[in-house]
């Protein structure tokens, strides 16, 4: 890693102390669905159906979930791409539920994003040194040594050649086109990083170079991270602390290594255990929670808790009550009425 | 490249011993930028009621193999038409100079394939009892619409589809994408096939549903004993079902062993870097991944000698053999095959000494 960067990284003091950095209460995000010339609405994807969360500075949160639960909305909510249905979501103190394009302008500096594809995020008709150094520019940015020198330090940063300015970005492989996704989200030095599954498109030995690439970028830079995906295991080794979600609502927070060791809603259960383990040996000794079926339609979902349809301990209450996610121990945060593990 | 430069000892013969063995193949496209070697020299057996995992990166050749095992690549413009050569033996019968309209009996009836996208792999048009029918039809061509319709419900029924004599008439829009897989699953096996190939049957789906799939692709190969090939990237997938693993990288076979023996005491230096890139909830938590470093070779200017020279950390300990030679499978442990120039003794030491503590 080079050290052309001159961020200014604060004092190492445990995430727990600091400050949310992001604030998310009851944020939710249905989708109408319409029907007839007049467009009347005859009901909704409820997409995101109220969710409460908070990423403090300088953490990582990794959020889990299968496909359809909501996670990439909830992304595109908190960076505003999307205009969220209720709720509130405040980032560094200010409330930016409801800002306009102009309104958010100025915070576009400090949220950026990284996408899943890196074949499509980019433009492929620009050359790198427009792609990257287009944040300057749509900003307004000066910078010290001219935009080349800037978006030549970013590529070096970011693990790709100074020589690469002139390149389009067809000349790159996949794991080189995230670099350069992670090179432009990093372009304004943001203090958030909202990363949609950001190595699920790549090879596993590419995989991991990109993890350990954000890592580094961390700690260098001191950023925070909103890493969505649904591989387990990556969002164990770079978050601290993990949202699981499920039909549009998180049913569980907690600290990694809690939530790993000892999961209490029975979904989290069931997703890390159908996780498959490089170990032939070990196949035959695990106990395997099967689910069975798919996931509920989010136009209808269950009444009650969402996942008792699935669950194998649902009991009566489920249907007619739906579980608030409360902490059971402390900075672990469940919604069930049967959590598996409490003391 | 000459056809017969590269001969594993003991693999020439004539009559095949296993169900299914494929000797010397050679999969090459001829393109604008040269000849892409997508299979090069690839050999390998598969005896009925066992399971052959293939693992690789994109672009390592996988896909090529189990398509050109189907006969799948024989077609194409005559400049774009691939070269095939090499054997592909089946239950006794040789493919790849067979007729093609004995491979077309064959492909669907005694070998069958599960794609990755099962929504790409459908016709849109037809609904799934349809295209079920269609495929039990082709190969069984006395049978009445009806009988093949039961046949077809019956499938579904097995594999796990809920009211199968209702979804029969769905289209494959309306199936989610475990119920999909599902459906493509028992199209494949309507005709009973003895060789079931399935590339990368669980990528496109969560691990909730991959789980159910893989547990159903194993039921179904101990009801119906057939041979199965599974193609993935995705190491903990092969090690769930796989009995023996082939380990593909520029187009050869770099490793091959049984399933158990590969994760215990992996040979090549690719193997290690892709189990190290693995982040494994099973282990405790790694500071850091150890990635393999650089990006997987062309194709088309395949890198001289062994192919994972530029990205192998220890080849400079081979006094620059693996910069010219290409290195020959070898066996390193009973059944267990490894193309490397590094010295099988220091090859333990290394994995004992600096990798296995660190996976």
């Amino acid at each position: 890693m080079t050290d052309s960067q001159t961020a200014t990284v604060p004092a190492p003091s445990p995430a727990s102390d600091r400050e949310p950095l992001l604030r998310v209460s009851g944020l939710t995000r249905h989708f109408p669905i319409t029907k007839g010339l007049f467009g009347r609405q005859t009901g909704a994807v409820r997409a995101v159906d109220g969710i409460d969360f908070e990423v403090r500075a300088g953490e990582t949160l990794g959020v889990v979930g299968e496909s359809g639960c909501g996670k990439s909305t909830m992304g595109r909510l908190v960076t505003r791409l999307d205009e969220p249905t209720a709720g509130k979501i405040e980032f560094d103190g200010k409330d930016i539920t409801h800002l306009g394009v102009a309104g958010m302008r100025p915070l576009r500096r400090d949220i950026q994003m990284i996408f899943q594809d890196p074949y499509s995020s980019l433009n492929p008709r620009h050359t790198i040194g427009t792609i990257v150094g287009a944040p300057f520019k749509l900003q307004k940015v000066a910078t010290e040594h001219g935009v080349k020198r800037a978006v030549q330090d970013l590529l070096e940063l970011c693990g790709l050649s100074p020589e690469h300015y002139n390149r389009y970005p067809h000349e790159f492989s996949g794991g080189q086109r995230q670099r350069i996704g992670i090179a432009r989200a990093l372009a304004l030095k943001p203090k958030m990083i909202v990363a949609d599954e950001p190595v699920s498109a790549l090879d596993v030995s590419i995989q991991a170079q990109v993890v350990n690439l954000l890592d580094d970028l961390q700690s260098e830079l001191g950023l925070t991270y909103l890493i969505i995906a649904h591989d387990l295991s990556v969002v164990r080794h770079v978050s601290d602390r993990v949202a699981v979600m499920y039909l549009g609502k998180v049913v569980e927070i907690a600290d990694r290594d809690a939530l790993y060791a000892s999961p209490m809603h029975p979904y989290t259960n069931a997703l890390m255990s159908a996780v498959p383990t490089p170990d032939p040996r070990r196949k035959q000794q695990r106990e395997r929670i099967l689910l069975t079926g798919d996931v509920p339609s989010p136009i209808n979902p269950p009444s009650g808790c969402r996942f008792r349809t699935r669950c194998w301990k649902a009991q009566d209450i489920c249907a007619s009550q739906e579980p608030p996610l409360a902490a059971a121990k402390a900075g672990h945060q469940v919604a069930c009425h049967f959590p598996e593990n409490a003391v | 490249m000459s056809k017969n430069s590269i001969i594993v000892p003991g693999q020439r013969g004539e009559g095949p011993e296993g169900f299914l063995t494929v000797r010397d193949l050679r999969v090459h496209f001829p393109t604008d930028d040269g000849l892409v070697k997508s299979v090069d020299g690839l050999n390998f057996t598969l005896e009925k009621g066992k399971t052959l995992g293939i693992v690789g990166e994109s672009g390592s050749g996988k896909s090529v193999t189990s398509l050109s095992i189907m006969g799948l690549h024989r077609t194409g413009t005559k400049r774009g038409a691939p070269k095939i050569s090499g054997e592909v033996w089946l239950d006794g019968e040789e493919l790849v100079s067979a007729d093609p309209e004995r491979v077309r009996q064959l492909r669907g009836q005694k070998m069958a394939m599960i794609f990755q996208d099962p929504l790409t792999a459908m016709h849109p048009y037809y609904s799934v009892g349809a295209q079920i029918v269609e495929g039990y039809r082709a190969h069984h061509p006395g049978t009445s619409k009806k009988a093949a319709r039961t046949r077809a419900i019956e499938m579904l029924d097995r594999v796990g589809i809920p009211q199968p004599d209702k979804r029969v008439d769905s289209y494959p829009h309306e199936f989610s994408g475990g119920m999909r897989q599902r459906a493509m699953i028992a199209m494949a096996l309507v005709n009973d096939p003895s060789l079931l190939i399935a590339d990368e049957p669980t990528t496109a789906l969560d691990v909730t549903v991959q789980a159910q799939i893989l547990d159903l692709i194993r039921d179904l190969q101990k009801e119906f004993g057939s041979a199965v090939i599974i193609i993935t990237h995705d190491l903990g997938v092969v090690a769930e079902l796989a009995d023996d693993i082939l380990v593909m990288y520029g187009g050869k076979c770099i490793e091959r062993g049984p399933a158990a023996s590969l994760f215990e005491s992996p040979e090549h230096p690719y193997t290690w870097g892709l189990l190290g890139s693995m982040p494994r909830l099973d282990r405790p938590l790694q500071d850091r991944l150890i990635p393999v470093k650089g990006t997987p070779p062309s194709l088309i200017n395949v890198p001289s000698g062994c192919a994972f020279h530029p990205r192998c950390p220890y080849a400079g300990l081979t006094g620059g053999r693996s910069d010219t030679d290409v290195p020959t499978l070898a066996e390193a442990s009973p059944g267990h095959h490894a193309a490397c120039h590094l010295p099988i003794a220091d090859r333990h030491r290394i994995f004992t000494d600096e990798i296995a503590p660190r996976l």
